[in-house]
């Protein structure tokens, strides 16, 4: 935290010229991919080239310099790639650089030269067991679709990205156990297991691009954690491949293995920083047919919790889902997004959960779900509900919910926190930002309630320092105070590299960096991510 | 006046549907079933009309085996009044479900009919104009928007047709049959979901309405249609002109 004081001071000068040039081309372009790739450009020519603020168009980070122990890459990696790989697997061209060097919420950009796109796990090692020798930095990539920039290169790091893995290796339809390859997108593995009357333990918004390589490694949580538990549940087994090339082969099938310590709990949730998954064999639940959906608006927070609680009581086992959103959220989607309709338009409420319920016998399930939201209202929990009729009507309920963050990036700059905090201290804190930002921007407040998970939004026209500096540390000293996690499901990527310590004590960190010591002494797996800069050697 | 709506209980229109191994018709068991869209509009319709004043009573119609009620009970958690349930084994074809509505309207008296233009599962856009043939009474099919005037007693119906839309005067009572474009169904909210527990749902039989419900239609044989073939790349524009002349025989 001191470190990050110093080096704001340090970096005052270069960023008031940054944010002056900043502001004229937000107001002179449209905010677009174009504009920030200038804009680095521009960075550049300024000075300094290995220590430039890589988020240009938003909050301060730590000044990252790039590592001088690793190399650049020479033509002789070029060549020796493209003989492994083939031509076609060895990416220079730069339109296809510039999408993977950027993330999706266009925030961070990186300058990697080479994109790898390896087919099979030997590749992948033999990919790394070079990167290793040559001591070239390495990000591994998927559906790029995370949150913290850990997708993404930082400076010229090499990308390795598994898409062109996409095999489904086996299914097994008694004890619905899949076996796939990382590259698969998640919704193309529901879709799969559609068909064979299962589904995926876990569903988000992301799900068109996600992959699950990536969903593993970051340990994905979604909207179904509340029933099926988080991937460390569900994930049986996996294979991965470590800096050295070496590749540990954990992909098991087995629901109990006490053989040993279970490292593959170590992959699931280190974002790429210990090793790459190529393979995942995962746990899938069967596809239960009575899926039921009810929108329902309650008065104030409170009653948002006693509902929660009622619902774990009164629907227990057949619960699925418990989301709720805040009216500055639903506004939100209302104005951005096209073809979304209220379904509670009578008037404006103060907040929406959406319930769902999954069972396998539809009359048994709608009746115990009426009979909860009709003792709910009674009970004046509720004030205002709906119920999905057909599957019409609960895919739009879902499309409120899972369309906040993309109405967050439609309505301007998006400061977006991702936080674990005990329920009844949830809403709290976007009341407290509420009352710090003022008039300055619009917090939004929405989650997954059922696991204590809150998304913190702050929507502003423009990025603007005076937005973040109310916001940062402040967020994180609040989480940190009510021993929350100050990064819920997102992971820590780049953007809150240096953050650990709200969340985690000194000792723990200190282990976690003599095992990444252990696994990659080279460090070149995703570096800059994850850990705190200053244990770097 | 009264408004008599007719809703169907059809395989929901989001789910992919399957052929039953012996091809003798879509796979129904374990499929979620919801109330046809085209109906959801034909009541929604009917409830706007009597939320302006223009009607005291909406009722639901359906007909069908007893899991037909589900449907019902979505109509009057949309706001309908009563519903009326014609109890019949298996699935009735359209002209057999204008024979039933002929009687139930003899019974009731309603102003207006009001059905959705075609059934999803069948796509016959027939049981409308039967029963206005039946009953001799004015029809307005493919209804993008109808307005009512009480006291001449006639309603104006937009028709979505093929050269564009067209406007018919209806003397009432009259059929008309919904398109999409008329509106959108609202959501059953839970007060009117615990309410629609206690309306009343009549049970009639086809023997006691005096309808002979055979069906003149046998169905032979579903099949799916066949697969699409996989596109195949090219590497070469000479490859693209060779296939295009040889296989495909377009130039």
């Amino acid at each position: 935290m001191e470190k990050w004081r110093a080096t704001t001071n340090l970096r005052r000068s270069l960023k008031s010229i940054l944010n002056r040039q900043l502001k004229f081309r937000y107001l002179n372009e449209k905010r677009s991919c174009q504009s920030s790739f200038n804009l680095i450009r521009d960075c550049k020519s300024l000075g300094q080239v290995n220590a430039i603020q890589h988020r240009c168009f938003s909050s301060a980070s730590t000044l990252v310099q790039r590592n001088p122990s690793f190399s650049t890459l020479n033509s002789d990696d070029i060549s020796y790639f493209k003989g492994l790989l083939g031509e076609k697997s060895v990416i220079q061209d730069e339109d296809r650089l510039e999408t993977v060097n950027t993330d999706w919420m266009h925030k961070y950009k990186g300058s990697s030269k080479l994109l790898l796109l390896p087919r099979s796990t030997e590749e992948v090692a033999q990919i790394l067991r070079y990167c290793n020798s040559r001591c070239l930095a390495v990000v591994p990539q998927g559906g790029n679709t995370g949150l913290v920039g850990g997708s993404v290169p930082v400076f010229d790091e090499v990308i390795v990205n598994v898409s062109s893995m996409t095999n489904i290796i086996s299914f097994d339809k008694v004890s619905g156990i899949l076996v796939c390859e990382a590259g698969c997108i998640l919704e193309n593995l529901i879709s799969f297991l559609d068909n064979q009357g299962f589904i995926m333990p876990l569903d988000l918004g992301a799900k068109g691009s996600c992959q699950i390589g990536g969903n593993v490694s970051t340990n994905a949580g979604g909207l179904r954690l509340v029933r099926y538990g988080s991937l460390h549940g569900n994930v049986l087994g996996l294979e991965a491949v470590l800096a050295n090339g070496d590749v540990l082969d954990m992909l098991g099938t087995l629901r109990k293995d006490n053989t040993g310590y279970d490292l593959k709990h170590l992959f699931i949730g280190s974002e790429g920083s210990l090793g790459i998954v190529t393979k995942v064999s995962i746990l899938t639940p069967p596809k239960l047919s009575s899926v039921n959906i009810a929108f329902l608006a309650c008065n104030d927070y409170s009653s948002c919790q006693k509902l929660l609680m009622e619902a774990k009581r009164k629907l227990g086992e057949i619960l699925s889902a418990f989301e709720f959103l805040d009216t500055e959220a639903m506004n939100l989607v209302l104005h951005q997004l096209d073809g979304v309709r209220n379904p509670l338009p009578a008037s404006m409420h103060n907040f929406y959960i959406l319930i769902e319920t999954t069972g396998s016998d539809e009359s048994y399930n709608r009746e115990k779900l009426e009979a909860f939201l009709l003792s709910s209202m009674e009970g004046g929990l509720i004030s205002d509900g709906v119920l999905a009729q057909d599957i019409n009507q609960a895919s739009s309920f879902w499309r409120i919910r899972e369309g906040v963050p993309e109405a967050l990036m439609k309505a301007g700059a998006v400061y977006k926190y991702d936080l674990s905090l005990p329920v009844e201290k949830m809403y709290d804190l976007v009341d407290d930002m509420r009352i710090r930002l003022g008039d300055l921007a619009t917090v939004v407040g929405y989650g997954h309630l059922g696991d204590g998970n809150l998304h913190l939004n702050v929507s502003a026209p423009e990025y603007d320092d005076k937005i973040l500096e109310q916001i940062e540390p402040y967020v994180y000293e609040w989480t940190s105070k009510h021993r929350g996690s100050i990064s819920a499901e997102h992971g820590l990527g780049l953007m809150k590299a240096n953050k650990i310590y709200y969340s985690k004590s000194t000792e723990t960190v200190q282990t976690m960096a003599s095992i990444k010591k252990l696994l990659d002494p080279n460090g070149i797996l995703n570096p800059y991510k994850v850990l705190p800069h200053s244990l770097n050697s | 006046m009264k408004i008599m709506v007719a809703v169907k209980r059809v395989v929901d229109y989001a789910v992919k549907i399957r052929i039953k191994p012996d091809k003798s018709g879509v796979e129904t068991q374990n499929v979620n079933m919801s109330m046809n869209p085209f109906c959801e509009i034909a009541l929604e319709e009917a409830l706007k009309i009597k939320e302006s004043g223009l009607a005291k009573e909406v009722v639901a119609v359906t007909m069908g085996p007893s899991n037909c009620v589900d449907t019902l009970r979505t109509g009057l958690a949309m706001g309908a009044d009563r519903g009326i349930h014609v109890e019949a084994a298996r699935d009735l074809v359209p002209l057999s479900v204008a024979k039933v509505l002929k009687k139930l309207v003899e019974v009731e008296n309603p102003g207006l009919l009001i059905l959705g233009k075609q059934a999803i599962d069948d796509d016959c856009n027939q049981t409308g104009q039967m029963i206005a043939a039946l009953l001799g009474w004015p029809q307005g099919t493919f209804a993008s928007k109808v307005v009512l005037d009480k006291e001449k007693q006639v309603a104006t119906v937009d028709r979505e047709v093929d050269g564009g839309l067209e406007t018919l005067c209806l003397d009432l009572p009259a059929v008309i049959t919904t398109d999409l474009r008329l509106n959108q169904p609202r959501y059953a909210t839970l007060p009117n979901i615990m309410k629609a527990k206690s309306k009343p749902i009549k049970r009639y039989t086809p023997e006691e309405l005096n309808v002979e419900i055979k069906s003149g239609l046998e169905v032979v044989q579903v099949t799916e249609p066949p697969k699409r073939k996989a596109g195949v790349i090219l590497s070469s524009v000479d490859e693209l002109i060779d296939k295009l002349k040889n296989e495909a025989h377009v130039i």
